[in-house]
C-alpha cells in the first residue's frame, strides 16, 4: 500500500525544486527534509509558536500548518532566502544581531520572516507597533526585549539603507 | 595595548549562522532519504498494567523497519532491559525508582514510552504506532501532592506512603526548635502552595544515531545539557567500550535544564536501532510528547513556622515541605535539596530547620527547570519575611535588612549541605547594597505618593520585592583544551554543552584575554566528547564559572609555553615579552616580534614540511643536537589543557521588584515596573549577562501568572499543548526591564565570577505574590495567580475575612 505521491513544483528563495510528495507532507517537512534546507524549525506542529513561519508569495505563513501539496507554484522565501546572495545580512539580521536579539537561535527563522514581512509593510514602526509585529511568535530565550529592539533597529538600518 | 575584552558586550559569533538557517539543530543533522525515522507508542493511562502488546498489524506495514516492545531489548542489549540509571543517589532517597526504556509491566505517567517503531520517515513511523494494540488494565491514578500525601492509593506498590524521600536538616532539632518556637517573642505559622510548570524550549529532545560498521564505532547526535553524560550511559546500555561512542552536542534549541536528564529512552534507543539496522535512525520528540513524556518542575505544598524578634528578626524557622517528583526519579533529590538549602537566601536565622518529602505522583517527572527548586525557596522565604513585616507593621525592606548576612561576614557557613554534597558556604557578597540599589530602581520609597495618586484615578496599584543567593558554578569539574594551530587559529574545547547562552563568544573572549591572540581567531566547540571527553555539563549557572575557568587556565598554559619557545626565537627573556593581537613582542620594541602561529610551527619539531612555514620546524633548521627535540618534560604542540575544580560553588544573589497594577473587574495583573539588581561578580559579557535575565524574568513571568500543568483527576495533562499551555508572548511580559548590576567578585575563581543563567527565573513567583497582596490587601499563599484566580481569592476572602 505504498502512498500516491504527487509532483510538486516549488519555488523556494528564487529556486526552483521538483519533488513528489505524498498529499500529507507538510511544507515544513517538504522544506526540510525533502529540499534540504532545515533553517525553518518546527517548534510545536500546531501553529501557535511560529518558528516555522516562512514568506508565502510573501506573506508570512505558517509552514507547520500548509500542506506541500497546497503550495504548488508559489513562491516560498525561507530564513536562507534573507540575506542578499554576495552574504550580506539583511536589515532584519542585522538588527537581530546588533540586538542580541537571539539566543539558542531556534525560533529566530520565524522572527525574521515575520519581521521581514512586517517592516515591508510598516516600514516605519512605533514602539507598540513594533511588538505588535512579533507577538504571534513564541520565544523561551529572550524574553522578547532585545527582540523587540531587533525590529525596531532593523527599521532604522532598512532606512539608512534606501 | 589592546582592549580587554572580559567586561564589554562583544556581539555573539553565534548568530551569523543562526540568523542565515545555517545553524545545525539535531533534527538538521543528516538530513535526506537515506535517514530513517522513530516513533514511540506511549501510554494513555497515568496508571495502567500491560496485560499484553500485539503489534501484528505493524510487521507487514510497508516501509517500517523495526518495533520493540520491553520483551525485545533484553536479547539486544541486557542492560537496556534494567530500569534507567538513577544518576544521583542520595542516603535519603530511599525508594528511588526509574523507567525502563520501554514499560516492562506498569506505565505510571500519560506518555510512559511503552514501544518503538523506526520507519522510512515520521509520517511511517507514525502510522505503525497507531496500530500497535495494548490491553491495559487501568488502575486508579496518584494525582497531586494532596493525594499523595493521603496515600489511599499508591504510584509503585513498593513504595509505602509513595514518599521516595524524607530529608532532614538545620541547625536545630525538632524539640531545639520547638523550644526556640515558644521563646520567640513573635509566632506565625502558615501554609504555601506553588504549582507545576516545565522549562518548555523552543527546540524539544531530540536524537541521531548513525553505526559505523567499518570502525566499529557509534556516532551520536543529541540535543542534551551533558554529552559526556550521554556517552557513559549509552555505551554502559549498549554493552560497548566509551572509546567506540562518540556524543555531539549541536546546536541545541533551549535547555532550561529538562536536557539536562539522561539518558532519555530515546537516546538510547536510537543508538540501539541504528546498531541493529545498520542505518541512520533520527527522533525528534513533537510538542505533545515534550509536554507529558520529558520533565516538569516546581509543584511543591509548605509548612512554615517562623519565631522572630521585635525587629523581625528571624530567631527560629522551621520549614516543612512535600515536593511533587512525579513517577521517577532520575535526578534524585536534587530539586528539593535546593529548596531546602537555598531557601535561606541572603539571610542568616538564628536557628534553622528543614524537613521535607519527596513524593510520587502518576505524572510525569520532575527535574531540574531553570532555577531548580529555589524559585519555590524564595517563595517559602520572601512570603515569611512579608508576613513578619504584615505583623509587626514594619516596611518588608527594613524586615530584610535586619536579617542579612553582613559584608564582613563572608565566608558565611549556613551549617547546611548543598546540592553538591559540600558545605552551604557563601564565599562573598554585599547584600545591604543590593537593597539600596533596587530601592532605588524600583521607587521603593515613592512608592505609596504613587499609590495614592493611582487610588485617586480609581487604580489598583501594588509593589513587591524578592531577594535571593543562588549558589552557582557546581563541581566536580570542568576542563579546556586550547590549541594554537600553525595557522595562528585558536581552537578551544569545552566539554559542556550549549544552549544559547553565548559560550562560543564569552569563552573567546577569555582566551583573548588570557592568551593575547585576536577575538577573530578563536573557534570555541563546546559539547564534543571527541575533543574534550572529560566534563560534566550545563547546569546550575555553571558553564562561565567551570568551563569558562578552565578556559582561562588552558589558556594560561598555552600563553606560557608561547612565551618559552618565542623568548628562544627572539633571543629575549620570557619576562620582557607581551603577546598582543596574536604576535609574542618585546615590550617596548614591536618591531621584534614572532606570530603564535610560527610559535606553533617552532613548539612542533617536524621531520617532513608540508608547506613554507613548516619548513622552519624541520630537522635540519631548528634544534640543538645534543639535546632530545622535545624536552624530557615537554610536549609537541602549543597547546594548553587545564581543568577547574573548585571547593565549593560560588554564591551570586540579586533582588527583583515589581509594581503591578490589578484590574477590579477583570483581576488582571499588569505589569507597571520590573526592577532587577543582580551580582554574579565580575562581568564578561553584559550584553549576554542582560539577556539571560531577561529570559529568566520572563520566564518567572510566565510561572507566576501564566503558566500550570493542568492535571485532571485521571491524571491526563489538559493542557499539553502550546494552544492551552499559556506560554507568553511578547504581549504578556514587561515592556522594558531595569537592571542594575553589582560586581561582588567571587574568591573562588580566576575570573571572580560567579553564575548568571537562572537568576532571572528565581524571585517570580515571591515578587509577584507580594505585589499582588499589597494591590489587594489580601493574603496570598498559592502561586501561580491567574485571573480567575485573583478573583476566587478576592470572593473567598470577602466571605472569610481574616484578621
Amino acid at each position: 500500500m505504498s502512498e500516491e505521491l504527487h509532483e510538486v513544483h516549488l519555488v523556494v528563495n528564487g529556486t526552483t525544486y521538483d519533488v513528489r510528495v505524498p498529499a500529507r507532507r507538510l511544507l515544513s517537512d517538504a522544506l526540510r527534509h525533502d529540499l534540504g534546507l532545515t533553517g525553518t524549525h518546527v517548534g510545536c506542529e500546531h501553529g501557535v509558536c511560529g518558528a516555522c513561519t516562512v514568506l508565502l508569495d510573501g506573506r508570512p505563513v505558517r509552514a507547520c500548518l500548509l500542506l506541500a501539496v497546497t503550495v504548488d507554484g508559489h513562491d516560498v522565501t525561507t530564513v536562507e532566502g534573507l540575506a542578499d546572495t554576495d552574504g550580506t545580512l539583511s536589515a532584519v539580521q542585522q538588527g537581530f544581531a546588533q540586538c542580541h536579539g537571539l539566543q539558542c537561535g531556534f525560533c529566530t527563522p520565524g522572527f525574521l520572516t515575520t519581521v521581514t514581512a512586517g517592516l515591508r509593510d510598516n516600514p516605519d514602526p512605533t514602539h507598540d507597533e513594533a511588538r505588535e509585529m512579533v507577538a504571534g511568535n513564541l520565544c523561551r530565550c529572550t524574553g522578547y526585549q532585545n527582540i523587540v529592539r531587533s525590529v525596531e533597529r532593523a527599521a532604522e538600518l532598512a532606512r539608512e539603507r534606501s | 595595548m589592546t582592549t580587554r575584552m572580559t567586561g564589554t558586550p562583544v556581539p555573539r559569533t553565534e548568530d551569523r549562522r543562526l540568523l542565515t538557517g545555517a545553524g545545525r539543530f539535531v533534527d538538521d543533522v543528516l538530513v535526506g532519504p537515506g535517514t530513517l525515522h522513530a516513533a514511540v507508542l506511549r501510554s494513555p493511562h497515568a496508571h495502567a498494567r500491560i496485560v499484553g502488546i500485539d503489534v501484528d498489524a505493524v510487521l507487514d506495514l510497508e516501509g517500517v523497519h523495526l518495533v520493540w516492545t520491553h520483551e525485545d531489548l533484553a536479547e539486544l542489549s541486557a542492560p537496556m532491559a534494567e530500569p534507567l540509571p538513577l544518576l544521583i543517589p542520595h542516603p535519603a532517597l530511599t525508594h528511588g525508582r526509574t523507567q525502563h526504556a520501554l514499560a516492562r509491566d506498569e506505565v505510571n505517567h500519560v506518555g510512559e514510552a511503552v514501544a518503538f517503531v523506526v520507519a522510512d520517515d515520521r509520517y511511517v513511523a507514525e502510522d505503525a504506532v497507531g496500530r500497535i494494540r495494548v490491553t491495559w488494565e487501568v488502575l486508579a491514578p496518584v494525582v497531586g501532592i494532596d493525594q499523595a500525601r493521603a496515600a489511599e492509593r499508591l504510584v509503585h506498590d513498593d513504595v509505602p506512603g509513595n514518599v521516595g524521600a524524607r530529608l532532614e536538616q538545620g541547625t536545630a532539632d525538632a524539640e531545639q526548635m520547638a523550644a526556640a518556637l515558644d521563646a520567640a517573642p513573635h509566632r506565625l505559622s502558615f501554609d504555601l502552595e506553588i504549582e507545576r510548570s516545565a522549562c518548555t524550549p523552543l527546540e524539544g529532545r531530540g536524537t541521531v544515531a548513525r553505526w559505523d560498521p567499518d570502525s566499529d564505532r557509534l556516532q551520536v547526535w543529541t540535543s542534551t545539557q551533558t554529552s559526556t553524560g550521554v556517552r557513559a550511559a549509552v555505551a554502559a546500555k549498549l554493552g560497548l567500550d566509551l572509546g567506540q561512542v562518540d556524543v555531539i552536542t549541536p546546536d541545541v534549541g533551549g535547555g532550561f535544564g529538562v536536557k539536562i536528564n539522561h539518558p532519555w529512552p530515546e537516546e538510547l534507543l536510537v543508538p540501539l536501532a541504528a546498531r541493529t539496522l545498520g542505518r541512520v535512525v533520527k527522533y525528534t520528540e513533537d510538542r505533545r510528547e515534550h509536554f507529558v513524556a520529558s520533565a516538569h518542575e516546581r509543584g511543591q505544598q509548605q509548612h512554615v513556622e517562623v519565631g522572630f524578634d521585635d525587629d523581625g528578626r528571624l530567631l527560629a524557622l522551621d520549614v516543612e515541605f512535600w515536593h511533587d517528583h512525579g513517577a521517577y526519579t532520575p535526578y534524585g533529590l536534587i530539586v528539593p535539596i535546593i529548596t531546602s538549602t537555598q531557601l535561606l537566601g541572603p539571610y542568616k536565622p538564628q536557628l534553622y530547620r528543614v524537613v521535607f518529602e519527596s513524593l510520587y505522583t502518576n505524572t510525569t517527572m520532575v527535574t531540574p527547570y531553570r532555577g531548580a527548586g529555589r524559585p519555590q525557596g524564595c517563595y517559602a522565604m520572601e512570603r515569611t519575611m512579608d508576613a513578619i513585616a504584615a505583623h509587626l507593621g514594619r516596611d518588608r525592606t527594613e524586615v530584610r535588612a535586619a536579617n542579612f548576612i553582613q559584608p564582613d561576614e563572608f565566608p558565611y557557613d549556613q551549617g547546611l549541605v548543598f546540592q553538591d554534597g559540600r558545605e552551604l558556604e557563601y564565599d562573598s557578597g554585599d547584600y545591604p547594597a543590593l537593597l539600596e540599589k533596587a530601592k532605588a530602581l524600583v521607587g521603593w520609597d515613592g512608592f505609596e505618593t504613587f499609590r495614592a495618586e493611582m487610588a485617586a484615578a480609581g487604580r489598583r496599584v501594588g509593589i513587591g520585592l524578592a531577594c535571593y543567593v543562588e549558589g552557582t558554578g557546581v563541581g566536580p569539574y570542568e576542563g579546556a583544551h586550547v590549541h594554537v594551530e600553525t595557522s595562528g587559529k585558536v581552537k578551544v574545547a569545552t566539554g559542556l554543552t550549549s544552549q544559547g547562552q553565548g559560550h562560543q563568544t564569552v569563552f573567546a573572549q577569555l582566551v583573548a584575554d588570557e592568551l593575547g591572540c585576536r577575538f577573530e581567531d578563536v573557534e570555541v566547540v563546546t559539547g564534543d566528547t571527541r575533543r574534550m571527553p572529560y566534563a560534566v555539563g550545563t547546569f546550575a549557572s555553571r558553564a562561565a564559572v567551570m568551563s569558562g575557568s578552565a578556559i582561562h587556565l588552558a589558556a594560561k598554559r598555552a600563553k606560557e609555553k608561547a612565551l618559552r619557545i618565542a623568548a628562544d626565537a627572539l633571543e629575549a627573556d620570557e619576562a620582557d615579552l607581551e603577546i598582543v593581537e596574536g604576535s609574542v613582542r618585546v615590550k617596548g620594541s614591536p618591531g621584534s616580534a614572532i606570530d603564535l602561529g610560527t610559535v606553533a610551527v617552532l613548539s612542533n619539531p617536524l621531520r617532513y614540511a608540508f608547506d613554507e612555514a613548516s619548513k622552519a620546524a624541520t630537522q635540519f633548521s631548528v634544534g640543538d643536537p645534543g639535546k632530545p627535540p622535545v624536552a624530557e618534560d615537554d610536549e609537541p604542540g602549543l597547546e594548553g589543557k587545564d581543568f577547574y575544580s573548585p571547593e565549593r560553588a560560588t554564591f551570586a544573589s540579586g533582588i527583583h521588584a515589581v509594581v503591578v497594577e490589578t484590574d477590579p473587574d477583570t483581576a488582571e495583573v499588569r505589569v507597571l515596573k520590573y526592577a532587577v539588581v543582580h551580582d554574579c561578580g565580575t562581568l564578561i559579557n553584559p550584553m549576554i549577562v542582560e539577556g539571560q535575565i531577561h529570559g529568566g524574568v520572563a520566564q518567572g513571568v510566565a510561572g507566576a501568572l501564566y503558566e500550570r500543568m493542568a492535571y485532571d483527576e485521571a491524571g491526563q495533562l489538559l493542557n499539553a499543548s502550546f494552544m492551552d499551555f499559556l506560554m507568553p508572548y511578547v504581549t504578556e511580559v514587561p515592556d522594558g526591564i531595569d537592571i542594575d548590576h553589582q560586581e561582588t567578585p567571587s574568591p573562588l575563581n580566576p575570573l571572580g565570577v560567579k553564575g548568571a543563567g537562572e537568576a532571572g527565573v528565581i524571585p517570580s513567583a515571591a515578587v509577584f505574590a507580594a505585589a499582588i497582596e499589597d494591590a489587594e490587601g489580601i493574603r496570598v499563599t498559592r502561586m501561580p495567580m491567574s485571573p480567575s484566580d485573583l478573583h476566587h481569592l478576592r470572593t473567598d476572602q470577602r466571605q472569610e475575612p481574616t484578621s
